[in-house]
């Protein structure tokens, strides 16, 4: 998971958690990705989160399409099957392997190119299907295996490792996203693992397309002075809106008690997202509202994080078809085929 | 033609005005009548406006290919009135609608015109514009009841069938057939030279269109995953699918859904859905066509490499680009057999009907499924939408899927370290796990380099084992895939080499070549990679002729590369011009070749 070799012997003080799962089983292939690579982080974080969630391995399928970001999903849990599809395509076959198989926990990790460009047609319509699904934009504005072109979400002005600035708006996979009506909307920054963690966490139990936008910072081209994806600059300007909380249903709900308002979204699986207030007035269930503080913020230059947008409401792709509670995958083929008596039967209308 | 149950007739009317039904109706109660028929609807890329064809033959013999001139025209469009009155053959009839005079330069010597007032009779029978526009359509299949001698009870018992519960439009529709009988038998000479008459040749067969049957084959199958982006003519595949699945695939508790049908936002996903159903275990397919098979092309790279089970059914159009989309053609061959960049070559099936569509669709899942690749079943516009008589489908019950080689959980449970594609019994295929099955059966699917455990490699000796071995997956799909088809004479002295919906009009055309002292082996290829039979075809006949419906001899290029027969030993008959095949075509590029020979 991280650039560097971890000793094969763990060790002996590592907590099993529920499915009896220690961090390191959550853990995959050694990282090729760049020294310091936001990437890596968030990969961290979604092993953090999977760890705690007790979720067993072999019941996930991690997506991915073409870039740095979709290499990510080699890197951990090696107990799930991954899929690495072709370049801003990994909706579709997520969308289908979903339809085949409703029951497994699908985690899709993307990028600013996979997503925002050669695939932003994918986005917008795994987001309009709702597929069950988490959905992480490892977002650098840059891409980086073809060495530091800008990427759709570059912000005008922002300046390549050469100096050039860029010109073309952005496209914000976060107003899009509220836009085409997504249920789960959330922005976070690989540095902030504490922040990241919950919402992933929510995200995985979302009834439907959990969008996780991530700055990640591009170590190698996008994290010099004049850029606006980088370490320093992101630091700088986030501004996170709404704290989130997440509270698994079968928790004893510790959260300390404090001063702060919160205000509490009940997931579908009945677990709890609670939110501490940090911008005033900010009602994370409000599509309209959310999408003016993003808009607003990016207006002074400041990046929206926290959980922006949730609503439980939403039906899923499969609820929306009315398909069988039952995968299937896993339906017999008896109940698949209608047989010849059926189909003779049949024949007569076609007399 | 020109006998009993033996001739072509034809109506030319404008689309959008409610000829389809009408026309479906004669050709189903000739059908009842127990006499072969074949109908072909020749329609534009249009909704409404645009002049449109049908034409019906009955063929007492049972050929089905499309005729090659009509014996009467019913023609109903000013647009195409001047060339309709060309396509009569000589003596022929054309009916006309005459509540308006006829241009005078618009009669032809040597043809019967008739004159019904078609539009008259509407307009003073009915109320409404819209009935008088489509029940005009109905007068002209009463006055070609009493033409040809249809059977009225018959065609009042389709009424019934059809408008049971809907009374106005039963008496509507019975009193417009009522005004074309009455009005064809009180002003011409009943029936006509031609005509029909009873038979009892249809009772073990049925009218159903390629996509219908595909569809159902995909149901029998047990298809579960359905995603599909619209596009003419594969449409009606899905949506027959559908209704289907509605019918067969809904719980009777529940009412919920043993199907999941995706409408993607374009051909890309919904190749993209298909592979990723394939992944996870399902049954998944596409329809669609040329221009949809072109956006595939990277995704059925991918699915090939990956080896991910996945079917395409591509109903074929007329290319290149946009084309014409409501015409015919067999150009897809060589975008299909080679489709996606890199060293790829796939299973294709070539059904020639609807009964082969509804057949092949299972042996197309199942060699998807045990050779671990796209499969792609190339119909056609002409199969896949014309209504076709074909023999009742039958299923046979004791038939159960090939899911090839995948581990289950119990199988895996004793697996150290699972290499997802180790060839270990020589065939070339591997083992696959599905997701979710088992922690020993995870994999990761890569489009990149990777080596027979599945690990990324950039190393050339371990990417070729790969690639090698998914070659020699190939060869073993060479002896699995449906072998071709072989219709020999004693005495043959030429080959015909064909595919697909080029079937009927060829065997028409054998039968035909036969009196002109030509007598001909015939072989259908059926599916690609061929078998080592179609090379020992063409080496066995001195003069092969290969017929097909493109411009660049795909069919004959294919065999020449792949089977080593030089392509200068078979000479094309190619017809690509989008409309159906007829025998004529095949006989005069046979005869004519011959006659230059012996010249």
């Amino acid at each position: 998971m991280t650039s560097i070799a971890k000793p094969p012997v763990r060790h002996p003080g590592l907590h099993k958690n529920a499915s009896g799962f220690t961090v390191r089983d959550y853990e995959g292939a050694m990282s090729t990705l760049c020294a310091g690579c936001g990437h890596d982080s968030v990969t961290a974080a979604l092993v953090q989160s999977f760890w705690e969630l007790d979720l067993p391995p072999h019941r996930a399928a991690k997506m991915s399409g073409i870039g740095c970001s979709s290499k990510t999903t080699a890197y951990f849990m090696k107990q799930s099957h991954g899929f690495n599809s072709v370049h801003g395509r990994m909706p579709s076959v997520t969308s289908g392997a979903n339809a085949a198989n409703r029951d497994l926990t699908y985690i899709g990790i993307s990028g600013d190119g996979d997503s925002l460009s050669i695939g932003l047609g994918q986005l917008s319509h795994a987001i309009r299907r709702n597929v069950r699904m988490l959905y992480v934009i490892d977002n650098n504005g840059v891409y980086g295996l073809t060495k530091g072109q800008f990427s759709a979400s570059a912000d005008i002005g922002s300046t390549s490792k050469k100096g050039e600035a860029n010109v073309q708006p952005p496209i914000d996979p976060v107003l899009l996203a509220l836009t085409l009506g997504c249920t789960f909307v959330a922005r976070s920054f690989s540095g902030d693992k504490a922040q990241l963690v919950p919402i992933i966490k929510a995200g995985l139990s979302h009834n439907g397309l959990a969008l996780i936008d991530v700055i990640s910072p591009c170590v190698t081209f996008n994290d010099h002075e004049g850029s606006t994806k980088s370490y320093k600059f992101t630091r700088e300007h986030e501004v996170e809106i709404a704290h989130a909380d997440f509270v698994p249903l079968r928790r004893e709900i510790t959260a300390p008690a404090t001063d702060e308002a919160v205000s509490v979204v009940t997931m579908h699986d009945g677990s709890t997202v609670r939110f501490r207030k940090t911008a005033e007035d900010y009602d994370p269930t409000n599509r309209e509202q959310a999408y003016a503080h993003v808009r607003a913020c990016q207006m002074r230059h400041e990046v929206a994080t926290g959980l922006l947008f949730v609503s439980e409401e939403g039906k899923d792709m499969h609820a929306v078809a009315r398909t069988v509670k039952t995968p299937l995958v896993d339906l017999p083929f008896a109940e698949l085929c209608p047989g010849n008596d059926a189909l003779q039967k049949l024949m007569e209308k076609y007399r | 033609m020109s006998g009993i149950n033996d001739f072509a007739f034809k109506m030319a009317t404008v689309n959008g005005t409610g000829s389809a039904s009408a026309n479906s109706l004669l050709m189903q109660a000739i059908f009842r009548m127990g006499i072969p028929v074949t109908g072909k609807n020749l329609f534009p890329s249009n909704i409404q406006g645009l002049p449109t064809f049908y034409e019906i033959r009955a063929s007492k013999d049972g050929y089905t290919a499309r005729p090659e001139d009509v014996d009467l025209i019913v023609a109903l469009n000013q647009a195409t009135y001047a060339k309709d009155v060309a396509t009569v053959r000589p003596g022929g009839y054309l009916v006309y609608d005459s509540s308006w005079p006829m241009e005078p330069d618009l009669v032809r010597e040597g043809i019967n015109i008739m004159g019904i007032p078609f539009g008259r009779m509407c307009v003073e029978n009915f109320e409404t514009d819209r009935d008088r526009t489509l029940l005009r359509n109905i007068v002209y299949v009463g006055a070609l009841a009493a033409f040809l001698e249809i059977d009225m009870d018959i065609i009042s018992q389709m009424l019934v069938e059809k408008f049971s519960k809907k009374k106005r439009l039963f008496d509507a529709n019975n009193t417009a057939i009522k005004l074309g009988y009455d009005y064809a038998k009180a002003n011409f000479q009943c029936p006509l030279p031609f005509h029909l008459q009873t038979m009892d040749a249809t009772k073990d067969f049925i009218i159903i269109d390629g996509n219908t049957a595909a569809a159902l084959g995909a149901l029998f199958a047990g298809a579960t995953v359905g995603a599909w982006y619209p596009i003419t003519p594969s449409t009606s595949l899905m949506d027959a699918f559908t209704g289907f699945c509605q019918k067969y695939r809904t719980d009777a508790e529940t009412g919920l859904a043993k199907y999941c049908i995706i409408q993607a936002e374009d051909e890309l996903s919904a190749a993209g859905c298909v592979i990723g159903a394939g992944w996870a275990g399902a049954r998944a397919f596409t329809n669609t066509s040329g221009p949809g098979i072109s956006l595939m092309q990277e995704f059925i790279g991918l699915a090939y490499y990956t080896e991910i089970p996945a079917v395409f059914f591509d109903i074929q159009r007329t290319g290149p680009a946009t084309g014409m989309p409501t015409r015919t053609q067999q150009g897809d061959l060589f975008s299909l057999a080679y489709a996606s960049h890199g060293d790829t070559k796939h299973l294709v099936l070539f059904p020639c009907n609807p009964e082969e569509c509804f057949y092949m669709s299972p042996i197309a899942f199942d060699l998807a499924e045990r050779f671990q690749t796209p499969v792609f079943v190339a119909s056609d516009l002409d199969i896949g939408m014309n209504d076709w008589m074909c023999r009742r489908l039958a299923w046979d019950d004791s038939y159960r899927p090939d899911r090839g080689k995948v581990l289950n959980a119990e199988q895996l449970e004793g697996v150290k370290k699972f290499s997802r594609y180790l060839d270990v019994d020589g065939d070339g295929i591997a083992a696959r796990t599905l997701p979710g099955v088992h922690p020993n059966g995870a994999y990761f699917v890569r489009g990149s380099g990777h080596d027979k455990h599945g690990a990324y490699t950039e190393d050339s000796d371990l990417y070729q084992e790969v690639v090698d071995r998914i070659k020699r997956k190939f060869e073993t799909a060479r002896g699995a895939v449906p072998a071709p088809e072989f219709h020999r004479q004693a005495g043959a002295d030429v080959g015909i080499v064909s595919l697909g919906g080029c079937h009927a009009a060829v065997m028409e055309a054998i039968d035909r070549l036969r009196e002109l002292g030509i007598v001909a082996d015939y072989m259908r290829v059926r599916a690609f990679p061929f078998n080592d039979s179609v090379k020992a075809f063409i080496d066995s006949h001195s003069s092969v002729f290969v017929v097909e419906q493109n411009r660049d001899a795909q069919l004959r290029a294919l065999i020449a590369i792949e089977t080593g027969v030089p392509r200068d030993h078979m000479i094309s008959v190619l017809d690509y011009g989008g409309m159906p095949l007829t025998a004529t075509t095949v006989v005069n590029a046979v005869s004519h070749h011959k006659a230059q020979v012996h010249a």
